[in-house]
């Protein structure tokens, strides 16, 4: 090879080697736009590919978890590997129901996420967010206020009908409100004569540690067991402030953890009013 | 022109050289992240219960390691000084995000028992410590072994922090892939209706801190050098 060959081919390859430096200065502001926009782009495009790559198993997985806190509170404990098959030898039926307690949809067939018409499918969470959130802000308390604004939302309700390992029917009702920082949800499970409760669990997305997520522990849980919603006063359930001295229908709530109590207080009262108009119609049907 | 490509072939030196091998063992000991920088301790104390979580976790900062290091010395002459700060950000979030979806999708339970903390790798001052630092200024081979070398001096403190812990606060030892292997007999347990009550000073974050200070202890009594003069 010659000399003036070679040194072209070392020219080319130091260009190579070193294109964007040789050519463009990286500190001005037309590069530095150039290299903000490329990277958001191909950052973009990575995490949309793996959301969407992995979104089936995760869905999944959520599924799971919902039975698995379905089925706790019924006081059965399932895993991952078995939550399907206990919750379709424990949940005999599923309903939906419309804000005024009327039944819009039930089904006893198998379990399908996918199903959007399934009222397992339901995502109270997201209602919550959505609508439910704002308008109890602003009703501040006043229930008729509520009931206006949340009348043409066309809300559904959840429902599951458990069969219980001693025969008895139980009915579990998905909760969700707001704690002190963030969303809190869990699910409620009444006896057959729909006021005495049979279990109850919470959880959290962000509470306090040692405070406000206490809520999810079984100390706090096991007290709810055997309380009964009380029809005739002015709130059906009362979780109280620390220490307050505790009747039938209320349960002592969780000393520096206020505000997350008064949220269990509020999602109970606001979500089993609704549930306690579908029970009326359907005992008045039996009658 | 000649001699130039001589002299970049005897400075390119092989990926384990003696200087490398310091870039893997330095952070074990000298100067490890935890016990001698005092860096990435808030997750240290969160996750060390158990140490499944400890291990997954530590996985995790591996991998973002790994991946942010060897990233950012390859873009390292392309990125615009003026935003160097955000592109690092970016690199470490998006790997972050992407360890928190793979555990959602395959390991659901752990991905709940570290619920936030995945998501506070992005801010663990040792990743973001070794891309300024380290990554900016380096090849990806160095690059590449000094993520190594910085996530197993991250990764064995918490291991062992979360072993005693475990071991002392709740009487078993999780490993993975296997669940929690307890040491006594269920039946024992309060949970179970026994005598065994699961040590609340173990298990609650504090702990791990004295842990922490115990280690440090050890190794600045064996490794004078390490103390500082007031």
């Amino acid at each position: 090879m010659s000399a003036s060959a070679r040194s072209v081919l070392w020219r080319l390859k130091v260009q190579l080697h070193n294109p964007i430096t040789m050519a463009i200065d990286k500190n001005s502001t037309s590069y530095t736009f150039g290299f903000s926009i490329a990277m958001v782009v191909v950052v973009g495009a990575a995490l949309a590919f793996t959301a969407l790559s992995l979104k089936d198993r995760q869905d999944a997985n959520a599924a799971d978890k919902k039975m698995m806190d379905i089925l706790g509170a019924i006081g059965v404990k399932a895993n991952r590997t078995n939550a399907n098959t206990l919750f379709a030898d424990y949940v005999i039926e599923r309903v939906a129901i419309d804000m005024d307690g009327r039944q819009v949809s039930a089904t006893s067939e198998a379990v399908n996420p996918k199903d959007k018409a399934d009222p397992f499918s339901i995502d109270v969470k997201k209602d919550y967010r959505a609508s439910i959130k704002s308008a109890v802000k602003a009703a501040d308390g006043d229930e008729e206020v509520l009931a206006a604004a949340l009348a043409d939302k066309d809300l559904q309700f959840p429902l599951f009908r458990c069969v219980t390992d001693a025969g008895d029917n139980v009915y579990v009702i998905p909760v969700v409100g707001s704690g002190l920082w963030g969303p809190i949800w869990g699910y409620v499970a009444l006896e057959d004569d729909m006021t005495t409760i049979f279990g109850a669990n919470f959880d959290h997305k962000t509470e306090t540690p040692g405070l406000g997520a206490e809520i999810k522990e079984s100390f706090f849980t096991e007290k709810f067991k055997g309380k009964k919603l009380n029809t005739e006063g002015a709130a059906l359930f009362s979780v109280l402030k620390g220490g307050a001295p505790t009747d039938e229908s209320s349960v002592d709530g969780i000393t520096g953890g206020t505000i997350t109590s008064k949220g269990v207080d509020e999602m109970i009262n606001r979500t089993l009013k609704v549930y306690l108009r579908y029970f009326e119609t359907q005992t008045r049907a039996q009658r | 022109m000649s001699t130039e490509t001589a002299a970049a072939t005897a400075k390119k030196e092989s990926l384990f050289s003696k200087q490398n091998k310091k870039l893997l063992t330095d952070p074990l000991d000298d100067s490890n992240p935890i016990t001698v920088q005092v860096l990435g301790i808030c997750s240290a104390l969160a996750i060390t219960v158990q140490l499944q979580q400890a291990v997954i976790m530590s996985l995790s900062v591996l991998f973002v390691m790994i991946g942010g290091n060897v990233i950012v010395s390859l873009l390292r002459n392309m990125i615009p000084d003026r935003i160097r700060i955000i592109v690092q950000l970016v690199v470490v979030a998006s790997l972050v995000i992407i360890v928190d979806q793979v555990l959602k999708a395959f390991q659901p339970e752990i991905s709940e028992k570290l619920s936030v903390f995945v998501g506070l790798i992005i801010t663990n001052c040792i990743i973001m410590g070794r891309l300024e630092a380290f990554a900016l200024g380096n090849k990806p081979g160095p690059s590449f072994l000094d993520a190594i070398g910085n996530a197993m001096g991250y990764a064995w403190i918490l291991l062992v922090v979360s072993i005693v812990r475990e071991v002392f606060g709740s009487g078993a030892i999780s490993l993975p892939g296997m669940g929690q292997v307890k040491f006594l007999p269920t039946s024992w347990f309060m949970s179970e209706g026994g005598f065994y009550e699961n040590n609340n000073l173990m298990i609650l974050p504090p702990m791990a801190l004295i842990t922490v200070g115990i280690i440090i202890w050890i190794q600045r009594s064996r490794n004078q050098a390490l103390i500082e003069e007031n």
